[in-house]
């Protein structure tokens, strides 16, 4: 492997390590909240909010509901989008109204996914508050938002690419950072 | 999977990928009807035309609400009010249509071709809402939808489709796909309403009596008989057709036992379909009409999300 | 127009002419606006020589079934477009029907037909209507319109349903020697059908016309002539069955004699959905390019495979006695609507004898058996003697044929003012680059 190639930002254990810290966080600060559920941005969002929810749960020995977004359709992108992106299903088996959702995933970046994320959960109900658990805050917003919990700050400029990796859906948990040139044709 | 067709104009030449990718996008669209806010911007600034030349309240109520819940502007252009009447060509509407830039023209037609005709004028998508007695795939592929809900749609599958085949876009959009996915077709209707040549249709059996259409089907699908066929000699009277091809709940008994039975609508109660087997458990009437609005949101989606020209 | 006296002298030519049974190289001399001379070799002086260089020349073709919708319909043809189109298609001779506006039902009508067809570079042949106005209900003045001028009668698609005034017809056009044609169809059967009862109506659920709507009235009518013991010609077979009722009946020796078009040759029901439907076909139902083509859509229709195949063997072994075209022009905006809207007709006249041509390549015809479908026949079934063979004596009527020249076609070329072919974007090889009318060039390519 050349220096042009990713490199590795942490390992699973790393990864294991934030989720926990995070998970702690996230308790401490809600520790009076009446109602608090979390909600995870498909894909890779699905399974970190899945691990806090284990995290969390034993913890505070008492599971919390989670739901799954799907925010393909409020993306600001749509028109514009060289292929469709595909739809797949929102799942939030419980009423928002009243409750603090912790809303999970992977890489904040842009902060459009998140934009997207929060109007779609205004759609489904009137939330206490809405708080935002990442893995990675790679930075470069376009838009004023901004993370409650980050699992880490990794600086990369716009040209580099950020990736989360996750057992679930990859088979091992890895944060890695290529600059773009060497990119594959994958996309975030 | 993709789906990069500008239009949906019919079921005979979807791959069995494209439709089982249809499907599974309006598996996803089902979540939002169930929401508090039925609503998701995705088409938002779109303008959906709802251009109707034969009266349907209930499909075009459909794409309606389809479209709206996708927060695009839908706007319905039904015969009546259109200059159809006064003896504009179908080609001079469509310009017009065209030059107001809608983004999808949803079209229901009394001819056959009417909707491949539009959408080889207009830059816009066109959905074919039935074209005379042609194709109405959105129906087909949302009947699909609902049989994918009791059963899987594959070889081992047989559906009966009983009634005036020979005038129904429904019964040749279903044909389509179902053979696509592998699945067995028997049609079965009076020798007056079933086509020449349909035989010839790989993957379709026709059966003479509905007694051997029925034996041991998973699907039973139902048409309506449109009753003033009585009065071009289709068939004798409308008793003797309740008679001899109504699905009552004896007839229904020849079919597997966890067989389903659908009905496009409107139904013909006591005709084509008893109240009894119509309001049955078995029935998935209603289902149909559900799932028919989910799978139009995939359709609008899908073929609306994306710049074409 | 012609000079007294003027000349053209054909050399080198390949003559194909069933008339004199003859397929041989020949020089031809034509003078004073007939043929003066055929012979291996000529050499007496001409105003004109051509050195045709072994291309064909065959008899003018006659076609014994074209609309030139003049008087009444002058925007899809007019006598003179239509004439036009019939020449650089090689036809010399065109028998128009009698469904203009008004009928040729009468004799004044006739002669005006015969007047707009004075400037026309085509003979013009009017057909009369069987009864007043194509109504069906009382027969035309048939001795004073044959003294018009008129070469047959036919009430066309609209087919005579009485059968006791179609027996009357038959036995009062026996009397002057002309023949009736008839355009055979049971308008119950046929009903509101728009493609052939078939896979193509079965699968796109189009309305149907069943072979039998043909078969029955073929059958009515061959009936008739057979009890009358009268001449009767059968207009555009295009059924299996019907090739059977005409052979049968010629068999018995009924006097019945009949024609096919070239795109019930060429095409069957496919053709109707698939705009990619060419030459080669495949088994497939699905059309390569799904389109309702409505240049496709003419009555009789489009049959199947097994129609067209069994066509081809009857025009093969003299039981389809002639080519005709059923060249009938509608204006663009006519054709450019819903399939089932859409008016019944194609043209033929500027495609036909290429697609004759075709059948030679295809070792459907010979060429001599060619030229009688197309010339010699025609010719005899409207009792015409003075042309459809290039014997001395005979008009000067006759086509130069190039038959290795490639090309495509294109209906914004057509000298027809209409365009509804479905033959457009064919690639042909074999064409006719000259006709010649009374000794006169009155098309040259």
């Amino acid at each position: 492997m050349s220096h042009r190639d990713e490199h590795s930002i942490s390992s699973a254990q790393d990864v294991a390590q934030m989720l926990k810290r995070v998970a702690f966080e996230i308790v401490d600060r809600n520790v009076d909240s009446e109602k608090l559920v979390l909600v995870g941005i498909l894909t890779r969002g699905v399974s970190l909010a899945r691990r806090l929810q284990k995290i969390v749960g034993e913890t505070i020995e008492c599971e919390l509901p989670m739901g799954v977004l799907d925010i393909t359709l409020y993306r600001d992108d749509l028109s514009t989008a060289t292929h469709h992106p595909v739809v797949r299903k929102t799942e939030i088996p419980f009423s928002l109204d009243g409750a603090t959702v912790i809303l999970v995933d992977d890489v904040l970046y842009t902060g459009r996914t998140v934009r997207a994320a929060m109007d779609s959960l205004i759609d489904f109900g009137r939330p206490q508050s809405i708080q935002l658990a990442v893995l990675v805050d790679r930075g470069c917003r376009e838009l004023p938002i901004a993370a409650d919990f980050v699992g880490i700050r990794v600086p990369a400029s716009p040209q580099d690419r950020v990736m989360v990796r996750v057992e679930e859906s990859d088979g091992f948990d890895k944060i890695t950072v290529m600059p773009r040139d060497t990119m594959s044709g994958e996309s975030n | 999977m993709r789906f990069e067709r500008k239009d949906l104009l019919g079921t005979r030449d979807l791959s069995a990928a494209e439709i089982r990718y249809l499907l599974e996008s309006a598996e996803s669209f089902k979540e939002i009807s169930e929401r508090p806010l039925k609503k998701v911007p995705a088409l938002r600034g779109k303008t959906v035309i709802n251009l109707f030349f034969e009266p349907s309240t209930r499909t075009r109520t459909s794409f309606e609400i389809a479209a709206k819940r996708l927060s695009a502007d839908a706007v319905n252009m039904s015969a009546s009010t259109s200059s159809v009447v006064k003896g504009e060509s179908l080609i001079d509407t469509v310009d017009n249509i065209q030059a107001m830039a809608p983004d999808i023209i949803v079209v229901r037609h009394k001819f056959v071709g009417a909707a491949h005709m539009i959408a080889e004028r207009v830059g816009a998508s066109v959905v074919n809402a039935g074209d005379g007695a042609n194709e109405h795939p959105t129906q087909a592929l949302l009947d699909l939808l609902t049989m994918s809900e009791h059963k899987t749609l594959g070889p081992d599958l047989t559906v009966a489709i009983i009634g005036d085949i020979a005038h129904s876009r429904v019964a040749r959009s279903n044909i389509w796909a179902l053979t696509a996915l592998g699945i067995t077709v028997r049609v079965c209707a009076p020798p007056t309403m079933l086509p020449r040549g349909l035989d010839e249709i790989p993957g379709v059996v026709v059966c003479k009596r509905v007694e051997e259409a029925l034996a041991g089907v998973d699907v039973v699908m139902m048409l309506r008989i449109q009753l003033e066929r009585q009065d071009r000699l289709l068939f004798p009277s409308i008793r003797d057709y309740a008679r001899v091809f109504g699905l009552n709940r004896q007839r229904l008994d020849l079919a597997a036992p966890d067989a389903i039975v659908m009905h496009p609508g409107p139904m013909n109660r006591g005709v084509e379909i008893t109240s009894e087997v119509a309001d049955s458990d078995r029935a998935v009437i209603l289902n149909q009409v559900t799932n028919g609005v989910a799978l139009r949101m995939a359709v609008l989606f899908l073929l609306g999300g994306q710049g074409h020209e | 127009m012609s000079k007294k006296n003027y000349s053209l002298l054909l050399k080198n030519a390949r003559l194909i002419d069933a008339g004199q049974n003859l397929d041989k190289q020949v020089d031809i001399l034509l003078g004073d606006g007939k043929v003066v001379e055929v012979a291996d070799v000529i050499s007496s002086a001409a105003e004109q020589v051509l050195d045709l260089d072994g291309a064909w020349v065959m008899p003018g073709a006659i076609d014994l079934h074209v609309h030139l919708r003049e008087p009444g319909f002058e925007y899809k043809e007019t006598i003179l477009s239509g004439a036009q189109a019939a020449v650089a298609g090689g036809f010399t001779s065109i028998a128009c029907m009698a469904n203009t506006n008004p009928v040729n039902d009468s004799a004044a009508i006739t002669r005006f037909i015969l007047e707009q067809a004075r400037l026309a570079p085509a003979k013009v042949l009017p057909i009369a209507a069987i009864s007043k106005g194509m109504a069906g209900d009382e027969l035309v003045e048939m001795g004073d319109l044959v003294d018009a001028g008129v070469v047959a009668f036919s009430d066309d698609g609209k087919t005579v349903a009485n059968s006791k005034l179609l027996r009357h017809a038959l036995e009062y056009a026996s009397l002057f020697n002309k023949p009736l044609l008839c355009h055979c169809q049971d308008n119950a059967l046929f009903a509101n059908g728009v493609v052939h009862e078939g896979l193509v109506s079965a699968a796109h659920g189009l309305a149907g016309i069943p072979s039998l709507a043909e078969d029955v009235d073929i059958s009515r009518t061959i009936m008739l002539a057979e009890y009358l013991n009268t001449k009767v010609h059968i207009c555009h077979l295009s059924t299996k069955t019907g090739v059977y009722l005409v052979r049968s009946a010629k068999a018995r020796g009924v006097k019945v004699t009949a024609e096919v078009t070239p795109h019930h040759l060429f095409l069957d029901e496919r053709a109707v959905v698939d705009l990619a439907y060419r030459e080669s076909l495949d088994e497939s139902l699905k059309p390569a390019k799904l389109c309702y083509n409505t240049a496709t859509k003419m009555s009789p229709p489009l049959r199947s495979v097994d129609d067209v195949v069994a066509l081809r063997a009857a025009l093969a072994d003299g039981t389809i006695d002639v080519i005709a075209t059923d060249h009938a022009p509608h204006e663009a905006t006519e054709k450019a609507v819903e399939y089932e809207l859409a008016p019944f007709g194609v043209v033929g006249l500027e495609t036909a004898v290429a697609l004759g041509l075709r059948l030679i390549q295809e070792k459907v015809l010979t060429p001599l058996e060619l030229a009688a479908r197309l010339s010699s026949t025609p010719a005899a079934i409207l009792g015409l003697n003075d042309r459809g063979t290039l014997a001395p004596g005979l008009a000067a009527d006759l086509m130069i044929v190039d038959p290795e020249l490639m090309w495509t076609v294109d209906p914004e070329k057509f000298y027809s003012k209409a365009r509804n072919t479905p033959f457009s974007g064919w690639q042909m090889r074999g064409r006719v680059v000259k006709t010649i009318v009374d000794g006169k060039i009155v098309f040259n390519l």
